[in-house]
């Protein structure tokens, strides 16, 4: 029990939360700029979420395109994020991604070549562009290698199989962390006046996903906790292609790169229906019919693009349309067609571990025949509230980068952006982290005993309880909640809904009870992660409910068009008093920063 | 269509345990990690299991099916008899943590061993002019998943705790493969892997190779060329001669790289 709890106490500058793309290389820079820096993962190291990212990295190399340039890739994210974006970040994510991918390349990644012997780029929707650096459709596990290797290589303090349960402060500002290892259930604090969140996303309050069992929501809900402000977290998206048969892997992500190279989705009709759901936004700039669509893959200076490559949002609710009326495939998806387009040997060649997907966990042979594809939820747009130049939050020290950071994506994010995004933000937050607590001097925030005896005496909670809730069950209901709820098309009533029966989760999640010891329990982890997707679920219901309007990964049946006043207005999250009991949610609506004249002349013909 | 099966999984920690027997619902469609997760949610909440991806990718989820070292999240139910018992058990080469979950704590020391990629003096700085066919051959090996699956089913360290001290095992051959055809390396580290991190203990039984999930030809591809250059080296005179150049730009000594060399007190 807490009181005679002993605790191992560890003393850095930074401490770097999550070994993700954005955590590794926070980590890097933090080390490199000279702080003492630790690196907490609560799986091995290598096996974050990152691993799995299959398309690419989005960056305006211009190795195929030279008209490529960062001033198209920050207009492509914008439109892509429906002007709701953080200009100020999209512009250093544009700017800076080329030097971030040479960065991994120095490091030792290997990325598929042109043939003039350059990082290869591959078609992506949503950007003009052939722009996404890649490795087969493995560029995760190529990202997530060349950070890894470099981070151990240059001797980065790694603790790995620790989760980090709350961020302790002194005052107004950081002081360190609590973590348990999952291996013994021992506490461990840690003493550091800056913390970078890089936790990922929250997509396991969902019951159909493609995010592991990490992307609870810990950063987001800690970050929360301690006093920072989450945005844009109405925004949730739901990519088009997840498998749907068999339900063993139902969710499993299908790269979009299934459709840059060829691919087609079909009703059961066999209609290619895309080019029934073209909206206005993006008339201009896609074919509207089959045969210059066809011909774009041959030659894209004269052809628009096929309907297939539109935004994840527009693809995902066309689908879901689809669907609705009638027109799926047998296991309640539609057909995603590649077989009857490209050869098997290309096929095999440009994605061979869809390839092995299909064919290992579904029987399919995706060379002969077409897959059954539907809507997966796959990102969070929302995240922490950051300053775009540092990714510093409102609480003094602590800093988030990745997906856990908001204002990036805007309304809806592009496909390749994402690793991107994190490599372009892990380096400023670890920089700007390990510059604040060099600037503080001896004036260094002081753990409190008091804080650390309660946060365990919470952690510790379901060793108390008398068999009364399973959070296994507790689980499930939450997904059904969020799934049914709140999911691609939203509407008042079951938004409501949605937030009376969170509400009632949470009441419920006081009792939960786990059985066995400390050591390596996956029922206690899961607990104490509930009470994280309890609270950024409720998040979502919350901001979902209050952006009445349509707009990229935020759909209301009820308000289904965009609406100039929700153009301007982000919607910001807090909790009215920091701490772990009771929370309550306080929400404002905050103007969106406009961006300063030049950059807004790049966007003109956006709208 | 959910039928009855039968599962013994291993459960127990570090001073001992034994397989206990479970009966869960299965479905058409799932895999091993399926019908585990399934227990754990029913019956063994506290049953230890790593897993991330559920989808072949990050290499977590590896323990003996039925004696067969896999992934449980690539191995189909389907593949079993109807009525057969499947039993599941750690990883037997690392030591047992809890239930399915072992110490591989090991790979990660090794891993810290390898001196990084290294440009050469011609092309210090990326963007690096690489072709697809000089890419290729590392490519195969960086798609491994560290799933350790080949590290525990080599003979050399399986059942020989003594051997690990000096042996880096399957994983870390086809690492320094990787890194030795990397077009643009200018490290030479056949020695290295020769002599410490005991290339010479493996001969060749290929049964790395069979177990790997990412189909990586560890022995053909790595581990014998390896060995042919080791020998060319050690017995080519003029190799002697120049010093050991490496095959590239120039020799380049791994004598100022130990691992962590730049480690903050
Ligand atoms: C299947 C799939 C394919 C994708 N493909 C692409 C693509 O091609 N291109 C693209 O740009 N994007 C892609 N994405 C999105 C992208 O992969 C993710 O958004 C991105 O990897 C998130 O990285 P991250 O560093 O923010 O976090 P993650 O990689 O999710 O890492 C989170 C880290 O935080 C740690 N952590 C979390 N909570 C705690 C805690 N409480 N204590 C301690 N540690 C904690 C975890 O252990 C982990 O190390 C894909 C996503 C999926 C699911
Ligand atoms: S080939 Fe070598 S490394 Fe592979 S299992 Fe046999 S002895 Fe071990
Ligand atoms: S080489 Fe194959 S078996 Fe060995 S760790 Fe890598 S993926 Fe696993
Ligand atoms: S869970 Fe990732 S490989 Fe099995």
């Amino acid at each position: 029990m807490p009181s005679e709890e002993t605790f191992e106490h560890h003393d850095y500058d930074v401490v770097v939360v999550g070994a993700g793309g954005a955590g590794l290389r926070a980590a890097i820079a933090a080390y490199e700029a000279g702080a003492r820096t630790a690196l907490i993962c609560r799986s091995l190291l290598g096996k974050a979420h990152t691993v799995m990212a299959e398309g690419g990295i989005a960056a305006a190399l211009g190795n195929l395109w030279p008209e490529d340039n960062w001033q198209v890739h920050f207009r492509d994210t914008m439109r892509g994020g429906k002007l709701l974006n953080h200009w100020r970040m999209a512009e250093l994510h544009a700017k800076e991604a080329p030097e971030r991918v040479y960065e991994l390349e120095q490091w030792g990644a290997l990325f598929d070549r042109t043939p003039a012997g350059k990082i290869s780029q591959r078609d992506f929707g949503g950007h003009r562009y052939a722009r996404l650096a890649h490795v087969g459709d493995r560029t995760g596990l190529e990202m997530i290698r060349a950070l890894q290797q470099r981070a151990v290589s240059i001797g980065i303090d790694v603790f790995m199989e620790l989760t980090v349960t709350d961020l302790l402060k002194d005052g107004e500002r950081i002081s360190g962390l609590l973590a348990y290892w999952r291996e013994s259930g021992r506490f461990v604090v840690f003493q550091a006046p800056a913390v970078v969140l890089a936790t990922g996303g929250i997509g396991k309050s969902w019951k159909v996903t493609s995010n592991s069992w990490e992307c609870t929501g810990d950063g987001h809900a800690m970050a929360m906790r301690a006093g920072a402000t989450l945005v844009n977290m109405e925004f949730v998206q739901f990519h088009p292609t997840g498998m749907v048969w068999p339900l063993s892997v139902r969710g499993l992500l299908v790269t979009e790169s299934v459709r840059g190279d060829g691919g087609v989705l079909r009703n059961s009709e066999n209609k290619r229906f895309m080019f029934d759901y073209i909206p206005e936004f993006f008339k201009a700039e896609t074919a509207d019919n089959i045969e210059e669509a066809d011909r774009w893959y041959e030659d894209k200076r004269n052809n628009r693009r096929p309907p297939e490559l539109l935004p994840r949002d527009e693809v995902a609710r066309a689908i879901n349309s689809e669907i609705k009326a009638g027109r799926g495939s047998p296991h309640g998806g539609v057909f995603l067609d590649i077989a009857s387009r490209r050869t098997p040997e290309f096929i095999q060649r440009r994605l061979p571990s869809m390839y092995h997907q299909f064919k290992e966990l579904a029987d399919v042979d995706i060379t002969k025949e077409p897959m059954e594809i539907g809507p997966t939820c796959h990102y969070a747009m929302g995240g922490v509230e950051v300053d775009p130049d540092t990714q510093a939050s409102r609480v003094p020290g602590l800093y988030a980068a990745g997906e856990v950071a908001g204002g990036m994506h805007g309304a809806n994010r592009l496909g390749g952006n994402s690793l991107s995004d994190l490599i372009v933000f892990g380096k400023r937050a670890g920089e700007y982290a390990a510059a604040y607590a060099k600037g503080l001097g001896t004036d260094r925030p002081q753990v409190a005993t008091s804080d650390v005896t309660q946060a365990t005496q919470d952690a510790l909670a379901p060793f108390r309880g008398e068999a009364e809730e399973n959070p296994y069950a507790l689980h499930q209901e939450l997904q059904e909640t969020m799934q049914s709820l709140v999911g691609i098309i939203r509407v008042e009533d079951e938004l409501r809904q949605a937030l009376e029966n969170i509400a009632a989760l949470r009441e419920r999640a006081t009792r939960l009870t786990v059985e066995g010891n400390r050591q390596y329990n996956p029922g206690w982890h899961l607990a104490l992660d509930l009470r994280n997707m309890l609270l950024v679920s409720e998040a979502v219901a919350t901001a979902a409910l209050e952006r009445q309007e349509s707009r990229g990964g935020h759909t209301r049946d009820d308000f289904p068009t965009t609406d100039p006043y929700w153009a301007k207005h982000n919607v910001v999250l807090a909790l009215k008093q920091e701490g772990r009991q009771a929370p309550e949610l306080e929400m404002k609506r905050q103007a969106l920063p406009e961006p300063p004249p030049e950059l807004a002349e790049l966007l003109e013909d956006a709208h | 269509m959910s039928y009855d099966l039968k599962l013994r999984i291993w459960r127990g920690d570090a001073n001992g345990g034994q397989l206990r027997d479970y009966v869960v619902q299965a479905e058409e469609g799932q895999v091993v990690l399926d019908a585990v997760h399934r227990t754990q949610a029913t019956q063994a909440n506290d049953l230890a299991v790593r897993w991330n991806c559920k989808a072949g990718k990050c290499g977590s989820c590896s323990a003996e099916v039925n004696g067969m070292p896999r992934l449980m999240c690539m191995t189909r139910l389907s593949t079993f008899e109807p009525g057969e018992t499947i039993t599941i058990t750690p990883l037997r080469t690392f030591p047992v943590i809890r239930d399915l979950v072992t110490d591989v704590s090991f790979n990660y020391e090794r891993a810290r061993q390898v001196p990084p990629f290294t440009p050469t003096a011609k092309q210090p700085k990326a963007p690096f002019t690489m072709f697809q066919a000089d890419v290729e051959r590392s490519q195969e090996f960086r798609k491994c998943i560290e799933c350790w699956l080949c590290q525990n089913t080599c003979h050399v360290v399986r059942d020989h705790e003594e051997n690990k001290a000096a042996f880096a095992g399957p994983r870390f051959f086809i690492r320094y493969a990787e890194l030795d055809m990397h077009p643009n390396d200018a490290l030479d580290r056949k020695d290295y892997v020769q002599d410490e991190q005991g290339l010479g203990y493996c001969n060749i039984t290929k049964c790395c190779t069979e177990v790997c999930p990412e189909h990586i030809k560890i022995t053909d591809n790595a581990i014998i060329p390896m060995k042919e250059r080791v020998a060319d080296v050690k017995y080519d005179p003029l190799v002697r001669f120049l010093g050991r150049r490496s095959r590239r730009n120039g020799p380049e000594s791994l004598k100022d790289w130990a691992p962590g060399a730049h480690h903050h007190a």
